[in-house]
């Protein structure tokens, strides 16, 4: 069975006199343990998407169908059961967190709320997602300010995982990472879904990150979708001008010597 | 080429810190040249760039010294400085018209009105949409690219010498970022600029710069012509780091098939 399926999904944003069309008219699916890379330039929409399917933003029109289920007339106890199975991971790592939270308190939140494991099995299962996403046990006990970036990363990872999600929308998630730590994140993240089956709708502006681990990509543009296929198909032979861009974009190591202009369009 | 700066031993302490930021650097600066600075995060780059500018923070101490044979830079004047977050740049209240003026009329005692003209053109050279128009619009009327754009053209207002760029491209989308980095390229190559490009991206420096410095906890780990260091790299640190790096040609970490 499919499961993430969006039809017509329409939001326009109406501030300060402008009128902005954030969403018009968005198609996707999304099969189980799979993973689709969601494109687009600044402002092309994908983080309202990103969030609407989170429910944190109504959506003026269209559907949502998660797990088979009408995911957009869920409301009160109905949609807070439900929400264990679809999680977030976002760019702003530090943002996301209570910043006087304690990283123990922090995975043991959802395991509590969503009644994952038995009270009395609570700590261990802490330590064990701690050591799932290769952190020590130890780190338990420190402050989510005491760690780096890239740590509070894996541990915004491990409480997406905590509730045993079959989808986790990540927007922007290695953004803001260094490029050697950027790696491992997504290895992390790859492993996760070998292992779990879970399915990742990875929103990013990085083609160079997408095509790491996407099965299929999808570019915006505008709020609107311009292309959609394989990560393969999309890289060798883009359609769009966005695309295209998007491709052109991406930094590759160059070993001869330095000329201007290296950036075509 | 001749010689900017030799920096001479520094080493950096902000106060409070246990560790130097920056231990015992060593290496010089030619005028002219686009120098990359590559670390990871917390590797002392935007200490570098601020010792540098003189922008350090009350209460840190220095060793070691920096020798300008041709004096030291006035920051605004000698020397431009763009940061990662425009905002932090750019001043809320002011227009961008405003701002940019600023700087010229300041350091290239113009009048007003020349000052006005001179940000006109300043924002025509960093290619800005309707230049016109943004000279009146406020820093929150415009996108993250744009603010980045309004930032370089304040910096470059008064035509300085040196152009620090630290991380200033790393919060913008690809497309803008590889926009802005060709369009710093043009600006400093036109103007016979020395450009000091701070980045942890080893991959978009080695589209432009000419020299790279690594860095690591502090410590400059190797210098040399971005050709050399990108063909043979010396140090073992500078390896993990090409080998780190992912564009599309890179195998992808998951299978293909479609599922
Ligand atoms: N709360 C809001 N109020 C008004 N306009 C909004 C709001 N949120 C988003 N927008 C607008 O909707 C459009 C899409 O924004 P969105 O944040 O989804 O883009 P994005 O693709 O995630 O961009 P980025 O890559 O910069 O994160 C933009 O024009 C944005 O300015
Ligand atoms: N204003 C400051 N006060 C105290 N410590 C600082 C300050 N700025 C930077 N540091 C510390 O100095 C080290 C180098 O930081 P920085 O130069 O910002 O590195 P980078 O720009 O390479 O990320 C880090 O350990 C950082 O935490
Ligand atoms: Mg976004
Ligand atoms: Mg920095």
């Amino acid at each position: 069975m499919t499961l993430l399926e969006i039809r017509n999904l329409s939001k326009h944003f109406a501030s300060g006199g402008r009128n902005v069309a954030a969403l018009t008219d968005i198609f996707l699916t999304l099969e189980p343990g799979e993973t689709l890379g969601l494109a687009g330039a600044s402002g092309s929409g994908k983080s309202t998407l990103a969030r609407i399917l989170m429910r944190l933003l109504p959506a003026d029109r269209g559907s949502i169908r998660f797990r088979g289920e009408d995911w957009l007339a869920l409301s009160g106890a109905g949609l807070r059961r439900r929400r264990a199975g679809m999680q977030m991971v976002f760019q702003d790592v530090l943002g996301a967190f209570n910043p006087r939270a304690t990283v123990a308190s922090v995975l043991d939140d959802p395991l509590r709320i969503h009644g994952v494991v038995p009270k009395a099995e609570r700590r261990g299962e802490v330590a064990a997602l701690l050591d799932r996403v290769g952190l020590p046990t130890s780190y338990a006990d420190r402050s989510i300010r005491e760690i780096s970036g890239g740590q509070r990363q894996r541990i915004a990872i491990a409480r997406a995982i905590a509730t045993r999600p079959s989808l986790i929308v990540l927007d922007e998630a290695v953004s803001a990472l260094d490029v050697s730590i950027r790696g491992k994140i997504l290895e992390l993240l790859v492993e996760l879904q070998r292992e779990r089956g879970i399915a990742y709708l990875f929103v990013s502006h990085d083609l160079a990150v997408l095509r790491a681990v996407s099965h299929r990509i999808a570019v915006m543009d505008a709020g609107q979708l311009v292309e959609a296929g394989t990560a393969r198909q999309m890289i060798e032979n883009p359609q769009s001008p966005t695309a295209r861009a998007l491709i052109a974009a991406v930094p590759r190591l160059m070993t001869g010597p330095p000329q201007g202009h290296k950036h075509e369009f | 080429m001749s010689e900017l700066c030799d920096i001479r031993g520094v080493s950096v302490l902000y106060r409070g810190q246990p560790i130097p930021a920056l231990k015992e650097i060593e290496f010089s600066i030619a005028a002219g040249e686009r120098l990359a600075i590559i670390g990871e995060s917390g590797s002392g780059k935007s200490t570098l760039a601020r010792v540098l500018a003189g922008l350090l923070p009350p209460g840190t101490k220095v060793s070691g010294e920096i020798c300008w044979p041709g004096g030291r830079p006035l920051p605004g004047r000698d020397l431009g400085f763009v940061f990662q977050d425009p905002s932090s740049s750019l001043n809320p209240v002011l227009t961008v018209g405003e701002q940019v003026a600023e700087g010229a009329r300041r350091h290239l005692g113009l009048s007003w009105k020349q000052a006005e003209a001179r940000a006109r053109e300043m924002l025509e050279k960093v290619r800005m949409p309707q230049p016109e128009k943004t000279l009146k619009a406020f820093p929150h009327q415009l996108s993250g690219g744009q603010r980045q754009r309004v930032a370089i053209a304040a910096a470059l207002a008064a035509k300085p010498g040196i152009l620090i760029a630290d991380e200033a491209t790393s919060a913008l989308d690809m497309v803008v970022q590889a926009d802005i980095v060709s369009l710093l390229d043009d600006l400093v190559r036109d103007a016979r600029m020395t450009l000091i490009f701070v980045t942890h991206d080893i991959a978009l420096a080695s589209g432009f710069a000419d020299r790279v410095a690594i860095f690591r906890d502090g410590r400059l780990v190797e210098t040399g012509s971005t050709t050399a260091v990108l063909a043979s790299p010396g140090e073992t640190y500078t390896k993990t780091l090409l080998a780190s790096h992912r564009d599309l040609t890179t195998r992808p970490l998951i299978e293909d098939a479609v599922g």
